[in-house]
């Protein structure tokens, strides 16, 4: 394969994939980073500096936000590792044939619809006006409506339901490829169901769990529709901050130093779970 | 806990019950929104006032139906447009990087594929951000230096198309390696010895082949550029896509239109959600 022709073809499939990463990743990025390095001091005048961070260090209400941002990423990740778990055992190892199929594209259509959609669906459920409001009162348990939206449980009963699915998927996966007789010697040598659970079937899902984790922190992270529209006005997401900035406010320097900040922070915690985890991105991404 | 292992009844019975409840829970928010869209009533909310085909089919206000809202029927002609555009682009690109990646060896092929990974992991509001950026910088720049104007680089849809584009072609460009990588060679020799040249040999023997995986990748290129919201609003401009201008009317306050809207949306992903999984082994 040392031929011209050849050559010329791998060039001519090296353009595309060029031209998009440079053009569309890597320029912007650089392009994001100078931005935010850049002070306004006039009228088209700039100069270079770390003011837009020390603006961000400075104000509390920009590094609260990210922090409240950051741990509540990381409790809808517990939630959906906690939560997911039990459904992805039962799909990978109680069901099989027909069920488990029908099980595991039940658990999928939801997700093949906007988010905008699913976000809609529980502002139905739990406004003032709201279904849940009207039940509770129908069944004579609460006197009056009830305002269950625009407060952090609804943000996380939302970042939940549009993040589930990518913890249980790796996990089925995972799950599925752990044979069975190893969970039965378990028990032949006495073991009880929580420490098979802990030393056999935990172990060997652990690549899922870190791959399902790692996926669900970056959405919870970079969401913006749940927060802003389950968490009301207040609501306080980072991602709203840097929208703020940009759209409402047009100071773009500041705007691009709390995006660096929130890149900064969800690669951060990527690169980290592949280092606890020892694995790869390649491998981790090809499995979600 | 596996079949073969006795269980306490009990202890079995709580498992199922759990998983009952969060097949209640997945389906709840889909259910009610479509549900809505048939209430007989200005707002999607209880109490129940009867059924009614108002939200889809009305023409008088306020129960303006779906299919006479202008605002909601431009968007829609927005998104497929977008949508469009983003699938065959990401399509073509993942194809050329599939070959790339499966048939060629070359320095640097690690780093590359780590690079063309990268999209995934960045949040969908800075590939946003730092696409507007960077155009803004180019346009302001030409404009400077011309005097003329660059509204291709400002906000607006050829800006949203190479955002979604972006990241969308990553997601291709794994769909149809994982078929490329199955082929067998020796078809594409048997070919070539036969007489064919090397590119009709790919066109007849390689690209049939792949070809359901290129049709699943342009469905669900479709569908997540038909969804996409984070990256999108950041590079709008006056013409807004469908899940822009629903979010614009639900800020202000809803009627059951938008169920009207989202139970299209809800039939519609489904379809080609299930088309996307059971095309590519429809014949293998």
């Amino acid at each position: 394969m040392g031929s011209d022709t050849s050559r010329l073809g791998f060039y001519l499939l090296l353009a595309p994939i060029l031209l998009w990463l440079i053009v569309l990743i890597i320029l912007p990025h650089i392009g994001l980073f100078i931005v935010s390095i850049s002070e306004k001091v006039g009228p088209r005048e700039f100069e270079t500096g770390f003011g837009n961070y020390a603006t961000f260090f400075g104000e509390p209400l920009y590094w609260r936000t990210f922090a409240r941002t950051a741990i509540m990423s990381i409790l809808a990740t517990a939630l959906t590792l906690i939560l997911g778990f039990p459904i992805a055992y039962y799909i990978a190892k109680l069901t099989r044939g027909r069920t488990k199929t029908t099980l595991f594209l039940m658990c999928m259509i939801p997700f093949w619809v906007s988010e905008l959609v699913r976000t809609f669906g529980w502002m139905i459920l739990l406004r003032e006006t709201g279904v849940i409001s009207t039940a509770l009162q129908n069944l004579g348990l609460i006197s009056g409506p009830v305002e269950l939206l625009y407060n952090d449980a609804a943000i996380m009963v939302g970042l939940v339901y549009t993040s589930i699915l990518f913890m249980v998927v790796p996990l089925v996966t995972t799950l599925d490829s752990l044979d069975n007789s190893l969970i039965e010697a378990g028990y032949d040598l006495g073991g009880t169901s929580t420490s098979i659970m802990r030393e056999i079937v935990i172990p060997h899902a652990m690549p899922g769990i870190v791959s399902g984790g790692i996926v669900v922190f970056m959405l919870s992270l970079g969401n913006y529709l749940t927060p802003i529209l389950l968490g009301g006005k207040d609501s306080l997401w980072f991602t709203g901050m840097i929208y703020t900035q940009f759209i409402t406010r047009f100071n773009w320097e500041l705007g691009s130093a709390l995006g660096f900040l929130l890149l900064a922070l969800s690669s951060g915690i990527v690169f980290l779970g592949l280092k606890l985890s020892r694995q790869s991105l390649s491998d981790t991404m090809g499995r979600a | 806990m596996i079949p073969t292992v006795p269980q306490p009844a009990f202890a079995k019975w709580c498992y199922r019950a759990y998983v009952t409840a969060f097949f209640i829970y997945l389906a709840l928010p889909l259910s009610v929104v479509c549900v809505f869209a048939f209430n007989n009533s200005v707002f999607p909310s209880p109490p129940w006032e009867g059924f009614t085909l108002a939200w889809f089919f009305g023409t008088e206000a306020p129960y303006i139906g779906v299919f006479h809202e202008r605002s909601i029927l431009r968007a829609i002609g927005t998104s497929t447009f977008v949508a469009l555009w983003v699938s065959a682009l990401a399509v073509a690109v993942g194809t050329c990087n599939a070959f790339l990646f499966v048939r060629h060896t070359f320095r640097g092929k690690a780093l590359l594929y780590m690079l063309m990974l990268l999209p995934l992991i960045i949040p969908g509001v800075i590939l946003g951000i730092s696409i507007l950026v960077f155009s803004s910088a180019i346009a302001n720049t030409l404009e400077d230096a011309t005097g003329l104007w660059f509204d291709g680089l400002r906000p607006g849809l050829i800006l949203v198309i190479l955002g979604q584009f972006s990241f969308i072609t990553t997601f291709a460009t794994l769909v149809i390696s994982a078929r490329l990588q199955k082929f067998d060679p020796s078809l594409e020799e048997a070919a070539l010895n036969l007489g064919a040249s090397q590119w009709g040999a790919i066109r007849q023997i390689t690209l049939p082949f792949l070809m359901p995986a290129i049709v699943a990748s342009a469905i669900v290129s479709i569908l997540m550029s038909f969804e996409n919201f984070n990256t999108t609003l950041m590079l709008v401009g006056s013409d807004s896509p469908l899940t822009i201008t629903m979010f614009d009317k639900l800020k202000q306050g809803s009627t059951p239109v938008l169920n009207a809207v989202s139970l299209l949306l809800i039939v519609i992903s489904a379809i080609l959600g299930l088309a996307s999984l059971f095309f590519p082994n429809a014949r293998k």
